[in-house]
């Protein structure tokens, strides 16, 4: 290697969330600093302000601030038999490119993931034995529980700016937040966001149906904020362009607005853009890291060195980087050894489409988060005895945005898509549509994982991600539950047109655009044979690789991964902070 | 199972420059840059950049057809459908820039996985648009697209749709996927990207356009509110 640069402590590779809440906790605990990231620098003043920020057509239809399928894309299949292909549309996985990473381009929706989830493993088998797991369901406990992560919720949420009411402060229960949630220390930093038409006729729908409803937790401010960093944040202003934009004005939580600002004045912390890690670079034994090897844009590869190595990169990108480079022990299905690739998972969606007679929305008022849900079959917030399935999901209204573009496709079913028809459709619907949206538990399965494929390959003539998945039994299961219960709840609501939404009743297709929330593949837990990474997410195998993000979750939560991610990364930088510089080592022995 | 590979390789060393943005490296503060910042530069219609003579009348008929004139709107063709997609069918989305363009390309495989396109956008249309001309006049004694009644250019659409009638050279069904988004998108879009004339399908469906804020008429639930739309360009035109 010809060009190699002066030896850093740290090595931080992908600057979204993750990367940036570890680069805030290490540059103040006196670290030097890089972190490499494949796109651009971004941040509100020049990339997102108002004067452009309200375009459709630019930010949403040509994806402009997400990570192009040129760049990188994935392949996929459904089971192991079946020859992968390469997603080459846009589709339903939303990689974060640029600064800020996906933590730029969210909607913002702020969850902390229930007790449950960290546990299901443990509290499944106590409440109800061994033989609710169906077969080939690899559920297994995080290594970590909810109360050992609270506190990183909380620094999480005052990093954030997060909006919200609070529905469980150390055990007691207040009526109007979730009461389902785990035992939190204090409330939100800020009151939840304003209610709008739907959230309203939601609201009264399931509270009179005996359900508790409650607003989503919002990386939307409802007010002026100052977060610790000293950061001010500006009330949110309902605009409804969250969800694949930058806020231009400084109201939705996203690394460039809540932490970079004030990273970037440190003098031991450096960026360097427009540069993409290649591979972790390993010792001769194998037993650490000694750097990455990266490729700017010119095509020039260098070589950083670094005393500790974070890999933050999308979650997707997380485990193939850990593949690329040899560390950890591919997952094999076939055998069920190995670790990298294994415990991926989706989301499980189902819900309702609807359409009222004669109302007025107004969808154009909104914001990513702003959103109204119930909890009450999410997790194991009732009882399954007499059911067939773990899991649930949330179930909730969304009033995101009214973009024209994306609603020409809210029609009644049997509507024509063009012509006279279409059009008297659209302008009905858009005052009148909107839909409940379950995301569901999903949980692990033997035949679903990752591995790099073997004939497709990146510009840069590397093996792609090969992604295999299908709804496993539980899923369908659980999403046939939650769509009946999404269909009676949009009839209470008053809707004339109610439609089904069950899409796990036929084969996945990423083309489909469910959700985003992909989960695992270098998941945490406290036996290194059945996990990647341990209870502070650092490498079994190479004590100084830490890797964070959503690739650390053994299970996916019926909810959006951010805040359990920003929860998971604060955790591990303390635990990298008191415990590893103190003595560098493997920090949980087995 | 028959396959179909093509080497792309080529093509995408020639698109993947312009993705290329010279790496930087940033510390000691934020790498503001004042007046950085500004719209893209408003399409004008005038010179066709793309389209052929032939194919402007082919494509606005169409854009009549999909977005059709009645009592709710003004029809595709005189919101400016077919100049916005002109425009976008030579730019990066025409020549499919941000795509994944790598081989094997293996068309029948796999449905899940997606369309597996060797083309770009704008190679597609050019096909496509012969090939429905091509089954106009097949089917109608020698008479193009344009020269059918209104109900004859329908119910060849809809058969196309449907995938009763396949096209030549291009996957009929997906192409008239691609034709109906593109023609939403210019009706839909900003005007700046010269589709949706005075605005007319934000204001067909009551949409206030690039609006920034809401919070003094968030509290008034279920009212019409009346906002009169502005777009992207009003702001252009104004600074």
């Amino acid at each position: 290697m010809s060009n190699k640069r002066e030896k850093v402590d740290a090595v931080i590779v992908g600057l979204g969330w993750a990367g940036s809440l570890m680069a805030n906790e290490l540059t103040l605990a006196g670290l030097n600093v890089v972190a490499i990231e494949r796109g651009s620098w971004r941040d509100t003043s020049n990339d997102f302000p108002t004067t452009i920020d309200t375009d459709e057509l630019r930010f949403v239809s040509r994806r402009a601030i997400m990570q192009p399928t040129a760049v990188e894309t994935l392949t996929f299949r459904n089971n192991p038999i079946q020859q992968a292909l390469p997603l080459r549309e846009f589709n339903t996985y939303q990689f974060g490119m640029n600064v800020g990473g996906a933590g730029t381009h969210w909607n913002g929706m702020t969850w902390r993931f229930l007790p449950y989830d960290f546990q299901s493993y443990s509290q499944t088998i106590e409440r109800y034995g061994k033989n609710k797991f169906l077969e080939g369901m690899q559920v297994q406990d995080w290594g970590v529980t909810f109360d050992d992560v609270e506190p990183f919720y909380d620094k999480f949420e005052r990093y954030a700016g997060t909006s919200g009411k609070a529905g469980n402060i150390k055990g007691e229960k207040i009526e109007g937040g979730n009461v389902f949630e785990g035992p939190r220390s204090r409330d939100y930093p800020l009151p939840p966001l304003k209610r709008t038409q739907l959230s309203m006729i939601f609201d009264k729908a399931t509270r009179e149906m005996g359900y508790h409803p409650f607003a989503v937790p919002a990386g939307n401010t409802s007010g002026a904020y100052t977060n610790p960093l000293g950061v001010n944040m500006a009330p949110c202003t309902y605009c409804g362009y969250c969800e694949f934009f930058g806020c231009g004005n400084w109201s939705k939580s996203s690394p460039n607005a809540c932490i970079l600002p004030a990273v970037m004045q440190r003098p031991n912390f450096t960026v360097i853009t427009e540069s993409e890690v290649l591979r972790v670079n390993k010792a001769p034994d194998g037993k650490t890291a000694t750097g990455v090897t990266f490729i700017g844009s010119d095509g020039v590869v260098w070589e950083q060195p670094a005393d500790i190595v974070v890999i933050s990169a999308y979650q997707m990108d997380n485990v193939r980087l850990m593949l690329l480079s040899g560390i950890g022990q591919p997952y094999d299905h076939k055998t069920g050894e190995g670790v990298v690739g294994r415990n991926y998972a989706y989301q499980t969606i189902s819900g309702a489409g609807f359409f009222f007679e004669d109302e007025m929305m107004n969808p154009f008022i909104g914001a990513g988060a702003l959103s109204q849900a119930i909890d009450d079959f999410n997790g194991d917030n009732f009882d399954h005895s007499g059911h067939d399935f773990i899991g649930g999901g949330v179930a909730l209204v969304h009033s995101t945005n009214g973009r024209p573009i994306g609603y020409s496709n809210n029609v009644p079913p049997g509507t024509p898509r063009w012509g006279a028809d279409w059009k008297k459709a659209v302008k009905h619907s858009y005052q009148n549509y909107n839909n409940i949206y379950c995301m569901g538990n999903s949980y692990p399965h033997r035949d679903v994982f990752l591995d790099l494929d073997p004939e497709y390959k990146d510009r840069h003539g590397q093996p792609l991600l090969r992604v295999t998945f299908d709804w496993i039994e539980n899923d369908k299961r659980s999403a046939k539950f939650m769509a009946d219960r999404s269909v009676e709840i949009a009839h209470a609501m008053g809707a004339k047109t109610v439609v089904r939404q069950e899409p796990t009743a036929k084969p996945f297709s990423p083309m489909d655009n469910l959700s985003s929330h992909t989960t695992g593949g270098a998941c945490m837990g406290d036996n290194p044979k059945t996990s990647a990474v341990n209870r502070y997410l650092q490498s079994w195998d190479v004590h100084n690789v830490f890797v964070c993000g959503a690739s650390a979750f053994a299970n996916n939560g019926g909810y959006n991964p951010t805040g359990t991610v920003g929860a998971l990364t604060l955790w591990a930088a303390e635990a990298i902070k008191t415990q590893y510089l103190k003595s560098p080592g493997p920090l949980v022995r087995v | 199972m028959k396959r179909r590979h093509f080497l792309t390789s080529m093509a995408v060393l020639l698109f993947s420059a312009a993705l290329k943005v010279k790496a930087k490296i940033f510390s000691g503060g934020m790498p503001w840059i004042i007046h950085s910042v500004r719209p893209p530069k408003p399409v004008v219609a005038g010179e066709w950049t793309f389209f052929t003579a032939e194919e402007v009348s082919l494509i606005e008929t169409l854009a009549d057809r999909i977005i059709p004139a009645d009592e709710l709107s003004i029809g595709g063709k005189e919101a400016g459908c077919a100049v916005f997609l002109d425009r976008q069918l030579s730019g990066d989305y025409g020549n499919a820039v941000t795509t994944y363009r790598l081989g094997p390309v293996i068309q029948d495989g796999l449905p899940q996985a997606g369309p597996q396109y060797k083309d770009t956008p704008a190679e597609r249309y050019r096909l496509g648009l012969a090939a429905l001309n091509g089954v106009a006049k097949a089917r109608n004694a020698g008479k193009s697209f344009t020269e059918l009644t209104g109900e004859e250019q329908d119910d060849l659409l809809r058969r196309v749709e449907s995938g009763e009638i396949p096209l030549t050279g291009v996957n009929g069904q997906l192409f008239f996927n691609m034709l109906v988004q593109n023609m939403r998108e210019g009706f839909f879009s900003d005007p700046l990207y010269g589709g949706n004339k005075d605005m007319a399908g934000w204001k067909m469906v009551g949409f206030p356009g690039a609006r920034y804020d809401f919070r003094d008429v968030i509290d008034r639930r279920g009212e019409d509110l009346h906002i009169e739309p502005v777009s992207m360009l009003t702001r252009y035109e104004k600074s």
